[in-house]
């Protein structure tokens, strides 16, 4: 026990020694909660929006007045033609245009049906349809105002009605969303990459080779070696939720001791594969590597930017060792929906088997031999 | 003097295919200065490694104060003093740091063998509160040193403390070296340093993985028994190929400003060394006979065939 405090000890001069360490600890998690919530987000504003009226009537005129006073559209300019509409698309100074030929009103009074085409530039797919709901979205209230105003009294064909209503993020907030889980990626990123990193320094500089002929028990090196990474991630897990709280007003809905019982578990599956990856290579270049290409796959494949659900099987099956993605989710249903302990055990038992398969793995890995 | 500290059997050890450590057998006792000498990759470092139990032979076995280096190995690291070739202590601990570091994880403290590295450390403790990565290379040397001997170790193993240490210090590491054997540590060190044989009570001279020698070093150069002449002229870079050509000759090599010649013939005639070099238009010819030192000894080790193994 005497022998852990000492390399205990040790570590923490260590690592506050290191003039990198304390920025790292506190502004990085900062900036990523800054920078990423509010840039990650799939939400579309002020999609630019070229017109081509060709028709100019006031019937066009009360269509293009719905779309200047939505929040989602800002109107860039307007084009007396089609080709000329269409190099603004080619050029990325627009992302939609709205074509209304002459003929448009006439169309409407004498057929009571009147036609216009839509462009929308799809090379982010996601967005592209965002975009065309919102538009359609205009030209749909548009029509029902023109059918009231030329058939008043005519009933609309809405048999069906629905009202929406979105649980556990109101107002459909992008942020809310994005939060637990970017604290999910902090709180990785300290322990895989610092535990395995400094493991790996000890090999590249040669002082394991000292401390392996001492009496030093493996058990020992390992607690010694992952502890401090794990009291320093719940600090940063901490920290982070402070500044989600104060920035974004996210709240805690669930217990905070719940969310913090399953980060210290979490913790230690990613300990382990950063311990395991320091025991499979020899220089911090080798580890960094094959760190930051698991922690790609893993963050891409956790659900944090794209639900998991519309992953296709294989994937959703990768995904099951996958342990960012099993913290993401507890972490988004403590925080936004309040769940309890039997609403995610099935996930917690995982993460349990999932840490003592990486920790026993990488002791079994680790040799005090050359 | 007699009981025995280190008993090495048949260690065979190998790297994809290459023998490093071929059929090394020795005893070392208990108290003595004993001295690996042999140029890099004589295998020095892979046997440091069996010994100090990091490496595992592939073949034969070791024993360390009565422990065998495989099945007892976590008794071994409680009772030896390892000092890596490369230095291996914290660069971003400070001096003391390191030392207090070493005597906790071997559970005792800076003060309880104090006396025993007090010599050592005395030197160094000036600097205690300064980085070990900014010390010179003679202080970092005595830090590893004082983290080596921390706990009292019984046996002390030193791979090449020497390499890159100035003149001086070296001088000034092996007295240390002296005294802490007097003190009863059986000390093992490795060195590339011919000269350096000469200050251990014995030495195993190696080379490419082979035991050629191990005796006293008095004792092997008493077995060099053959007469070592000395040569000097004023066409130095032709002179071994010159020499090499006369009847019977054994070894030719340069060693500092001098040619060392040794002739198969026990009652050999210098003189026709100078008939040769005259012959072929040698001038301000010196020649000499001198007594063999280690480094001819080995130099004429390394000529003799190895004993090639059957099995």
């Amino acid at each position: 026990m005497r022998t852990i405090l000492y390399i205990l000890q040790k570590e923490f001069i260590q690592i506050f020694r290191d003039k990198a360490m304390l920025p790292i600890i506190l502004v990085v998690p900062v900036l990523q909660l800054l920078v990423l919530s509010y840039t990650a987000t799939f939400e579309i504003k002020n999609t630019r929006l070229i017109i081509c009226d060709q028709d100019g009537s006031s019937e066009s005129r009360e269509l293009l007045a719905k779309f200047s006073g939505s929040d989602f559209f800002q109107i860039e300019g307007f084009a007396s033609r089609y080709e000329e509409g269409v190099e603004w698309l080619k050029q990325g100074r627009a992302e939609q245009l709205l074509m209304i030929k002459s003929g448009f009103s006439e169309d409407l009074h004498r057929e009571g049906t009147g036609k216009l085409l839509l462009v929308t530039d799809a090379i982010n797919g996601s967005a592209a349809a965002l975009m065309n709901a919102y538009a359609l979205s205009i030209i749909n209230q548009y029509n029902n105002e023109l059918i009231q105003e030329k058939f008043p009294g005519k009933i609309l064909a809405e048999a069906v009605s629905i009202s929406p209503s979105y649980w556990y993020n109101p107002d459909l907030n992008y942020k809310t969303f994005m939060v637990p889980g970017i604290l999910v990626l902090l709180v990785t990123i300290i322990g895989m990459f610092l535990s395995g990193m400094n493991v790996v320094k000890e090999k590249e500089l040669g002082t394991i080779e000292q401390i392996n002929v001492t009496p030093i028990k493996k058990y020992q090196f390992v607690v010694g070696k992952l502890l401090p990474f794990w009291i320093i991630a719940l600090f940063e897990l901490a920290f982070g939720l402070i500044v989600a709280r104060l920035v974004f007003q996210i709240p805690v809905v669930g217990s905070v001791g719940l969310l913090f019982g399953v980060a210290s578990l979490y913790l230690l599956v990613v300990l382990g594969f950063g311990l395991l990856v320091s025991t499979m290579t020899d220089t911090m270049q080798q580890a960094m590597f094959i760190s930051w290409f698991f922690m790609v796959v893993f963050i891409l494949m956790s659900g944090l930017f794209t639900p998991v659900e519309s992953m296709p099987d294989w994937a959703q099956w990768i995904n099951t060792l996958n342990p960012i993605a099993y913290f993401i989710q507890i972490n988004r249903m403590i925080m936004l929906k309040g769940s309890g302990f039997s609403d995610f055990s099935g996930l917690f038992y995982s993460l349990v088997a999932y840490a003592i398969l990486t920790l026993s793995l990488a002791v079994w890995r680790y040799r005090k031999t050359v | 003097m007699h009981e025995i500290a280190v008993d090495i059997k048949n260690i065979r050890k190998s790297y994809s295919g290459t023998r490093v450590l071929n059929n090394i057998s020795l005893q070392i006792f208990q108290g003595e200065l004993f001295g690996f000498i042999g140029p890099d990759g004589a295998g020095k470092t892979s046997l440091f490694h069996i010994l100090t139990s990091l490496l595992l032979p592939d073949n034969g076995s070791a024993v360390v104060a009565g422990y065998d280096t495989v099945k007892d190995y976590a008794q071994i690291r409680r009772i030896v003093g390892y000092m890596p070739g490369k230095f291996s202590l914290y660069q971003d601990l400070t001096v003391e740091e390191n030392l207090k570091f070493f005597a906790g994880i071997f559970k005792t403290t800076i003060h309880e063998n104090y006396a025993l590295y007090k010599d050592i450390y005395g030197q160094i403790e000036p600097f205690r509160k300064r980085k070990a990565g900014q010390l010179s290379g003679g202080m970092k040397q005595k830090l590893a040193l004082s983290c080596a001997l921390v706990h009292k170790p019984q046996l002390l193993f030193l791979d090449e403390p020497t390499t890159g240490v100035d003149a001086v210090s070296r001088t000034e590491f092996w007295e240390m070296l002296k005294k802490l054997r007097d003190q009863g540590i059986t000390i093992i060190v490795s060195t590339p340093y011919m000269d350096e044989a000469a200050l251990c009570d014995r030495v195993a001279l190696m080379d490419r993985g082979q035991l050629m020698a191990v005796d006293a070093p008095a004792n092997i150069i008493r077995a060099f028994g053959q007469p070592l002449f000395a040569v000097k002229s004023d066409k130095m870079f032709p002179l071994p190929q010159a020499l090499a050509v006369i009847e019977q000759t054994k070894t030719v090599y340069r060693s500092g400003e001098f040619v060392h010649y040794l002739n198969n013939q026990a009652d050999f005639d210098p003189a026709r060394i100078e008939d040769q070099l005259l012959k072929l238009g040698h001038a301000g010819i010196t020649i000499r006979r001198i007594e063999p030192t280690i480094e001819d000894c080995f130099m004429l080790l390394m000529q003799n065939p190895l004993e090639v193994e059957t099995n």
